[in-house]
């Protein structure tokens, strides 16, 4: 199954390769891994997405807490919360061409970043299946693909660190509350945005 | 004996980073130290002199490695190996790849060439801290003299805490001759932060008790972790106020006394056939610091199919990875004990101690005793006059294979600490540069 970790550590040269050398000595295949700054300062956060078997979680946590410049790791496994992924698809599109797929990109909320006499950038956000969608569309139609380029999946927990807002509806914190399944599918409907934290419009 | 005043090391001053290499080790209580010069660590061999610190001249790096390991397995401190850049380092490996995996403190300082030159291929440059990034529990390159204190400070640290393991400082010609100021406090490593996977919450140490004393089989696996946790006494009331039988890993010899009525002796593949057989009936397993070693549980999915387990370690990332913990208890071994012994209520039932007993029949005394005298040497007898003749009372360092399993067969150990042998990588040839360590 796909195992999905948040985990900081230190912003230093070299610890990204401790974090990626931990799987391969785990033989855990890396599905996704984002890496970028987080809110602290010196502190970068990783989203990684891992195939490996159910009940290796608890493994995988505890071998990252073993690394010295991991801060915090996060299991998010099937909890509640947004994930999303960032696309750029670049299409081979002349000027007779380029209205169709700008119809496409209007229903999957697609942007056009660039346009040239003989292509056009798309720049998508979603989760993975919703890019994928317009991936498909667009290849089935006639359109040629000449360049797609993924960021990684990036995962943030619903609600678990506003716990301020949560606190001024008097409510119990988002850790006690029984786990919210995911209502957004972008996959179900296309290119719709999950819905606002369901905790907030109790 | 030192040509210079040796530097205080309370007060700022201003000493080249090979110096503050030593001002720091003797910060850290350091006395000994193996190792072996080379072009890129000659500043800090050059600076050794000045400071009160004892070198043992090796013959080869992975001798260093091996004899600071024995020296941290015999004393319980931290062993420091010292290594030049390429050859020297790589020479290590084996060495640094044996602490880890039996978790020993151990510092390896290399000399790496000048941080200007890193990555250019230059003569003796090796990306030691890449080489060993799996076998460490952390390296670092330093680069800088004004790094050289903390770094060392913190490697120890790390080194010393929670589960120990070796790290290794990689430290570049520059930042050997360079000057910076040295202030040994100052260089203190930050607080540490709790690890968070840590758990012996009441209710689960609740439990534990309520296993502990309604179990009528239990056996006490005794591992390597009670050594590091300091907790020889805490279990030996255990297994006393209860009269459970303690078996041992092959790193945990020595930290139950081997005389005691209660002692089995060692488990696993190694061990007596009736202590397998007593694991196998038993139905609480109660595991200290010990990590169910293929050695020791043989096939998984038929081992002690009966018996809960209660898994008592420091290091999380063992917890179920070999043997499902009923009840994981996550930490210090000593506090976790201690926290549960007042709970415990003495009880005298000896009966599953004479089942245990009766199993063993004559079997451990039949190999030594039974054999005929035909002017053979038996390897059981010679290990057994060995236990004789120094009244149980030396360390012994063994290499590794047959010879080892006879050691750990008919030596008794009666203190920890008094067996040094190589347990998770098996290397050989690690006997006597352990033995000079030790």
């Amino acid at each position: 199954m796909l195992h999905t970790l948040v985990a900081l550590v230190d912003d230093k040269p070299g610890v990204l390769t401790r974090v990626a050398s931990l799987f391969r000595r785990l033989s855990i295949n890396i599905i996704s891994l984002t890496v970028g700054h987080s809110e602290q300062p010196h502190v970068s956060r990783i989203t990684i997405v891992a195939e490996a078997a159910p009940g290796s979680g608890h493994r995988i946590k505890a071998s990252l807490f073993k690394l010295e410049n991991v801060i915090d790791v996060d299991d998010v496994g099937q909890l509640s919360c947004v994930t999303r992924e960032l696309a750029l698809i670049k299409v081979a599109a002349t000027a007779q061409t380029r209205t169709a797929i700008f119809q496409l990109a209007e229903i999957y909320r697609a942007r056009v970043v660039d346009l040239a006499p003989e292509s056009l950038m798309l720049e998508i956000t979603g989760q993975a299946s919703k890019i994928e969608g317009l991936i498909q569309v667009l290849s089935e139609g006639d359109n040629q693909i000449l360049e797609i380029a993924r960021s990684g999946r990036m995962v943030m927990r619903r609600g678990q660190h506003t716990s301020r807002v949560l606190e001024a509806m008097q409510m119990s914190s988002p850790e006690e509350e029984p786990v919210v399944p995911i209502t957004a599918n972008a996959g179900d409907s296309l290119g719709s945005l999950p819905v606002s934290n369901p905790l907030l419009e109790q | 004996m030192s040509e210079q005043p040796i530097p205080e090391t309370t007060q700022p001053i201003r000493l080249t980073g090979a110096e503050i290499v030593w001002a720091t080790l003797v910060g850290e209580g350091v006395r000994d130290v193996f190792g072996y010069p080379g072009g890129a660590i000659l500043p800090i061999y050059d600076a050794l002199r000045k400071y009160p610190i004892r070198h043992v001249l090796v013959r080869h790096e992975q001798g260093a490695a091996h004899a600071a390991d024995g020296y941290a397995r015999a004393s319980g401190k931290v062993g420091v190996a010292i290594g030049t850049s390429g050859p020297g380092a790589t020479n290590l490996v084996t060495g640094i790849a044996t602490a880890m995996m039996d978790s020993i403190p151990m510092v390896c300082i290399t000399g790496q060439i000048s941080s200007k030159l890193l990555g250019t291929d230059a003569f003796q440059e090796v990306d030691i801290t890449g080489i060993t990034l799996p076998i460490t529990k952390h390296n670092f390159i330093v680069t800088r003299a004004q790094d050289v204190a903390s770094t060392l400070r913190l490697a120890f640290r790390i080194a010393r805490s929670g589960r120990p393991g070796p790290v290794l400082v990689d430290i570049t010609k520059d930042a050997q001759q360079a000057v910076a100021a040295f202030d040994f406090d100052a260089a203190a490593p930050e607080p540490q932060r709790p690890h968070p996977m840590l758990s012996a919450e009441h209710d689960a140490i609740l439990e534990a008790v309520k296993l502990i004393t309604t179990a009528k089989r239990p056996i006490i696996l005794a591992g390597h972790g009670i050594l590091g946790a300091n907790a020889m006494e805490q279990v030996r009331t255990l297994a006393e106020r209860l009269q459970i039988p303690v078996a041992s890993t092959l790193l945990g010899l020595g930290a139950f006394p081997a005389s005691h009525e209660l002692s089995l002796g060692m488990m696993g593949m190694h061990g007596e056939p009736w202590v397998n057989q007593a694991i196998q009936q038993s139905d609480l397993l109660i595991a200290c610091g010990m990590r169910f070693d293929d050695r020791v549980t043989g096939v998984l999915a038929s081992y002690a199919p009966n018996a809960k387990k209660i898994h008592i370690e420091i290091d999380p990332s063992e917890i179920n990875k070999n043997v499902k913990a009923d009840i994981p208890l996550i930490g210090d071994l000593r506090e976790i004990l201690e926290t549960i012994l007042p709970l415990i209520v003495p009880r005298n039932d000896s009966t599953w101690l004479h089942a245990v007993n009766a199993l063993k029949g004559d079997a451990a005394v039949r190999d030594i005793k039974n054999l005929p005298d035909l002017g053979h040497l038996y390897a059981a007898h010679v290990i057994h006059d060995l236990w004789r003749v120094t009244g149980g009372k030396a360390i012994v360092v063994t290499d590794v294979g047959q010879h080892q399993m006879w050691e750990a067969q008919y030596y008794k150990h009666e203190a920890p600490r008094s067996l040094i042998t190589s347990g998770g990588l098996g290397t050989m040839g690690f006997a006597l540069p352990a033995a000079i360590g030790a």
